[in-house]
């Protein structure tokens, strides 16, 4: 078959699609938004019915693919690292439920915060669900990895983890794809009690899922993705988990790594091959591109046994992701460098694109804000928390997703009064919505914008599930009509719009203003697929 | 065969359709490629970039190392200087001299383009210009990457049948125009190099 030159993203996409997937279940967030996208442009996932509708958010997301496993047909989850903290209750519950029909999570992890608040690893998060993980050190092991984790996933009965970092979903390279399997037939556990965890039940699925442990460690010892190199300089052993395996690898002539080498692709860790490893060399050098779980697995608490290089005893930068450059750096092997960058280049920021509704709904806000001083606005995350920077500089938190609302009532609780709450629409259904039932219930003096541009626009324009819905969830939580107002947020509207946030500042209560207008983005976009769609039609 | 190529611009100009093109044509040659891009934040006028890597052999790591790529391909001046220090002494920098200015302290153009002149190696076009003679500004990256064919060691054709391909669902006068301005875009290096 002909190779396909997609995204670490696209290929995974394709592998569930090629590995007889009923459902796919996301919420959008980078690095990991393509999967989803991929399979909702896909003309075989349409013709094989696949389900891809975005969810309301990572949790929702997590327990719908649990619910298509546990009716035994293949289910794929996913969701940039820092959902996985949103999915986490279903998440780390689904292992004590186990699954029936294959289910796999893909954790897309952001070292060095390329578009991320934090860099945590999702692979802690695998080890404290206690089920398998695998990590792809190439696009095509990740389509492979597909395709055989929800072979383990249905044999092991378990959830498994595929765990990605930037540089791999957002890597294009060619795929070989394998022949598509059929879909699995509608099934349900034998033991219908499976999902059922009432404390008797569960502490006898608990023990089940500890036992399973030898299982799955006898998987990875047995898995092509571990794999052991003999070489012969045993001065050195060298542990490269995913990615950093290649980093490792092109810092030699012709890929010829000198030290005995054991490259990581599936955890639980094989034993057998670190321990045979560990009593074969002088020292060993951890290679993980994310924080440093195995180096201090290894090192123990007290770090007394051989010498452990890595990120925790300077060899490598504690945080940050890893390159070519910095492997190399470790191992002592001299790096070329490039010239300087010239004093006259500046740097180039990310803003809101001109014209975005957001500005003129902050420039309104900000002139408001004017008689009651600076530093009482919680924002939340999207386009919008562009606004702290320079020119508007609006903003005055960004911490998780819904923390604008709550934050806000805590604050006014403290007697910062009033506090504003910025939120966008996809954020406010991903959750903001139970926020703003603390307030009502809270009474609290608080103003909140909830910037409603119609999509979810950092991310690149997925539909929203607030679409069309934002004011009657509002009535419908409890915030008294005549406190919603629909702005208009547009240069023209703007002394308009000042008045009106003016007045609910003043309102000692809740209350909502939703700035509502279309991203120039996305409304581009349609125009153009519309343009397009006039091509096809004339062919 | 091997070639290192660092993509540079700004967000929406256009430099993962020349990447896509590249990758194509390399694919087309049975070569190994790995293309990284950066999506998300930066794609709303910030800074992007690309790494971009074909070769005959076996490709390890995504990302190019520091101080190894051979070209690098810009649709902004500025931005080509930003990747200095990822250009090997000998590199090209193949760059458009049309300035992007969406920040307050945008350098003077006269200034940025003797920096670019005192590179080693250089091709630097008016593509927006050439872009238009050809019958719109909108193929300016195509221009560029025009440019810098000669120096992808790939054939012509391949990359010719590459962009007729990445803009197939366009119709046929899209791809006519990409065609022209690469094809222009390859002249006006033959002509001056
Ligand atoms: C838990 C979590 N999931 C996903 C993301 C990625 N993400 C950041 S902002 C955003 C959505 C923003 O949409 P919206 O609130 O409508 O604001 P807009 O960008 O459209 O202004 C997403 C999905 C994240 N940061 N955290
Ligand atoms: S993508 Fe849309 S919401 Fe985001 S800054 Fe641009 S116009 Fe505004």
């Amino acid at each position: 078959m002909e190779k396909l030159l997609l995204l670490g993203d696209e290929a995974i996409a394709q592998a569930g699609i090629d590995a007889g997937m009923s459902g796919i279940y996301a919420y959008p967030g980078t690095p990991s938004t393509e999967i989803m996208e991929y399979v909702q442009a896909s003309e075989e996932a349409k013709a094989n019915a696949i389900r891809s509708i975005w969810s309301a958010n990572e949790k929702t997301a997590m327990e719908t693919a649990l619910g298509m496993s546990y009716a035994g047909k293949r289910a794929m989850v996913c969701m940039k690292h820092v959902g996985l903290n949103v999915a986490a209750d279903a998440f780390i519950n689904a292992a004590i439920t186990g699954a029936n029909g294959g289910l796999l999570v893909v954790a897309a992890d952001d070292p060095s915060m390329h578009s991320s608040q934090n860099e945590q690893d999702s692979r802690f998060y695998g080890k404290f669900a206690l089920i398998p993980i695998l990590e792809p050190s190439s696009q095509q092991e990740a389509y492979n990895m597909v395709v055989y984790g929800f072979q383990l996933s249905e044999e092991m009965r378990i959830p498994v983890m595929l765990r990605i970092t930037t540089r791999l979903a957002h890597s294009r390279t060619g795929i070989k794809r394998m022949e598509a399997r059929q879909q699995n037939e509608l099934r349900l556990s034998s033991n219908l009690r499976q999902f059922i965890l009432l404390p008797s039940i569960a502490r006898k699925q608990y023990r089940e899922l500890l036992n399973k442990q030898t299982q799955f460690e006898a998987a990875s010892l047995a898995s092509d993705f571990n794999h052991f190199y003999e070489h012969p300089n045993t001065k050195l052993g060298i542990v490269a988990c995913g990615l950093a395996y290649n980093y490792l690898i092109e810092n030699f002539d012709q890929h010829q790594v000198p030290y005995p080498l054991l490259k990581i692709g599936q955890y639980p860790l094989p034993l057998d091959l670190m321990d045979k490893l560990y009593e074969q060399c002088d020292e060993i050098l951890i290679l993980e591109d994310g924080y440093p779980i195995i180096e201090e697995l290894l090192r123990g608490m007290l770090n007394k046994g051989k010498k452990i290089r890595g990120r925790m005893d300077g060899s490598l930068p504690r945080d940050g992701e890893l390159s070519p450059v910095i492997v190399g750096q470790a191992l002592g092997i001299s790096q070329s460098a490039g010239g300087k960058v010239p004093e006259l280049v500046k740097n180039r920021p990310p803003r809101l694109c001109d014209g975005c509704g957001h500005t003129d709904a902050f420039l309104a806000l900000n002139e408001v804000l004017l008689d009651y001083g600076r530093g009482r606005v919680f924002s939340d995350i999207g386009c919008y928390t562009l606004s702290a920077l320079e020119p508007l500089e609006s903003i005055n938190s960004c911490v998780d997703m819904g923390a604008s609302i709550t934050m806000a009532i805590g604050a006014a609780d403290a007697g910062l009064v009033p506090a504003v709450a910025a939120i966008g629409d996809s954020t406010f259904t991903h959750s903001g919505m139970t926020g703003l039932l603390d307030a009502i219930n809270n009474s609290s003096p608080i103003t909140i914008l909830i910037l409603d541009n119609s999509t979810t626009g950092m991310t690149g324009g997925q539909t929203s599930s607030a679409y069309g819905k934002v004011e009657d969830i509002c009535k419908g939580l409890g915030v008294s009509e005549e406190h919603i107002h629909v702005i208009k947020p547009l240069h023209k509207y703007h002394d308009e719009n000042v008045e009106i946030i003016r007045r609910e500042l003043a309102y000692e209560g809740v209350s909502v203003i939703i700035p509502r207008r279309e991203c120039i983005q996305t409304l581009n976009r349609k125009m153009r697929q519309k343009a397009k769609l006039k091509v096809l039609e004339t062919k | 065969m091997k070639k290192d190529i660092i993509l540079a611009g700004v967000g929406g100009q256009g430099i993962l359709s020349i990447a896509a093109c590249i990758g194509m044509a390399a694919l087309e040659e049975g070569m190994d490629l790995k293309q990284a891009e950066v999506h998300g934040m930066s794609q709303r006028g910030g800074a992007v970039q690309s790494h971009l890597r074909i070769s005959t052999e076996k490709i390890a790591s995504d990302l190019i190392p520091e101080g190894k790529a051979d070209i690098v391909i810009a649709v902004e001046p500025m931005e080509s200087l930003r990747y200095i220090p990822m250009l090997q002494s000998n590199g090209w920098i193949i760059t458009s001299i049309n300035p992007y200015n969406n920040i307050k302290d945008y350098p003077d153009i006269e200034l940025l383009l003797k920096e670019i002149w005192k590179q080693p190696h250089y091709v630097t076009l008016d593509a927006d210009a050439m872009s238009k003679d050809c019958g719109s500004v909108k193929a300016a990256n195509m221009v560029i990457l025009g440019a810098a064919a000669p120096f992808l060691g790939l054939k012509p054709e391949s990359i010719e049948i590459a962009v007729a391909k990445i803009f197939a669902d366009k119709g046929e006068d899209v791809i006519q125009l990409n065609l022209k301005a690469l094809r222009s875009g390859r002249a006006y290096t033959m002509k001056n190099i």
